[in-house]
């Protein structure tokens, strides 16, 4: 077994714990597709070409709501424009690969895959290999991700809506952040996103994720001020 | 119309996630924003769980008489004292379903 192989294995395993709620959710989404009038095969489709849960849930949303291409490509890009953010952080252990390399793993660039992929980055300071980790991480995802929308188009109406199983979304994106918001700084801008998400609610498009997620990052900046002159 | 929309949605998903990685160089990042981007996880989420939990279905603001309030508030300290993705993402349906159920 090559080393390759070894933290290509450590990254599908690592990224298995975050997976859980990924399996209802992708299951959801393939029941909405359905409902949304999208049909089997875009909805199939949608989730290898997107590859981006909540994305595709405002899409299936929007399209049922009769909204324009337009509207609908730019509510994807706000829903997703998170993921300039792991991009910048992922980019900085990705210099030295390939563009090939690069595409592929941006490709995989998930939620779950980032997490778990980045803390692996950072113990991981020397290692050529540890690319493979990412690698790992985002086709298990990804391959997770294509069955429960299978499971979710075959399902279909079956499965009860009194489940709520889509509170397993809010519900997973708080077992991401809890260690973190231990730490006081973090809690402050997590309550600050927050609170910003649901006063600007109602403004078009979905653009709260971007109001929420600018005010979060504006008073990090303001704390990391702080944390700077400590470090010193 | 759809065909167009799900591939510019996917071609702009993709840009979010290639951007940074294909422009950025070594030690692009002075030490402040490697700080800031720390900072990512918990400045985003937020925007997620916070409407997904505290609003209803048509948007208004329900804190009382809403078994999501609850459900994530247990799902918080859940996760708060275990540190687990998966005992906290448990706990909170499991609030919910004997809320929504039982109660």
């Amino acid at each position: 077994m090559n080393i390759q192989y070894k933290i290509f294995s450590k990254g599908c395993l690592d990224v298995l714990p975050l997976l859980i709620p990924v399996v209802p959710f992708g299951i959801i989404f393939g029941v909405i597709g359905i409902e949304s009038g999208l049909g089997s095969t875009v909805t199939f489709l949608m989730s290898i070409i997107i590859f981006a849960g909540s994305s595709q849930l405002a899409f299936a949303q929007l399209f049922t709501g009769g909204a324009t291409t337009p509207v609908i490509v730019s509510s994807v890009a706000i829903v997703n424009s998170r993921h300039f953010l792991y991009s910048a952080v992922i980019a900085q252990y990705l210099t030295k690969v390939k563009l090939f390399w690069k595409i592929v793993l941006s490709y995989f660039l998930t939620d779950q895959a980032f997490i778990v992929s980045q803390k692996y980055f950072k113990q991981q300071p020397k290692n050529k290999d540890r690319h493979y980790h990412l690698l790992g991480s985002g086709f298990t995802l990804w391959f997770v991700w294509q069955l429960s929308t299978v499971a979710g188009i075959i399902l279909g109406e079956v499965i009860p809506k009194e489940l709520n199983l889509a509170f397993a979304v809010p519900l997973t994106f708080i077992s991401l952040i809890i260690v973190d918001i231990k730490k006081i700084d973090h809690l402050i801008v997590a309550i600050t996103s927050g609170v910003f998400a649901i006063i600007f609610f109602n403004l078009p498009l979905r653009t709260y994720i971007i109001v929420a997620a600018a005010a979060g990052i504006l008073v990090a900046y303001g704390l990391s001020h702080s944390k700077l002159h400590k470090k010193k | 119309m759809i065909w167009t929309a799900l591939i510019f949605a996917g071609l702009v998903t993709f840009f979010t996630r290639f951007s940074m990685i294909a422009l950025l160089k070594k030690d692009y990042f002075s030490p402040r924003v490697k700080i800031v981007l720390g900072y990512v996880p918990s400045a985003v989420f937020p925007a997620i769980i916070f409407p997904a939990v505290f609003l209803n279905s048509t948007g208004q603001l329900v804190f009382l008489d809403n078994p999501k309030v609850l459900a994530a508030l247990v799902a918080v300290l859940v996760g708060y004292l275990t540190e687990s993705v998966i005992a906290t993402i448990i706990s909170g349906l499991a609030v919910l379903w004997l809320l929504i159920f039982f109660i």
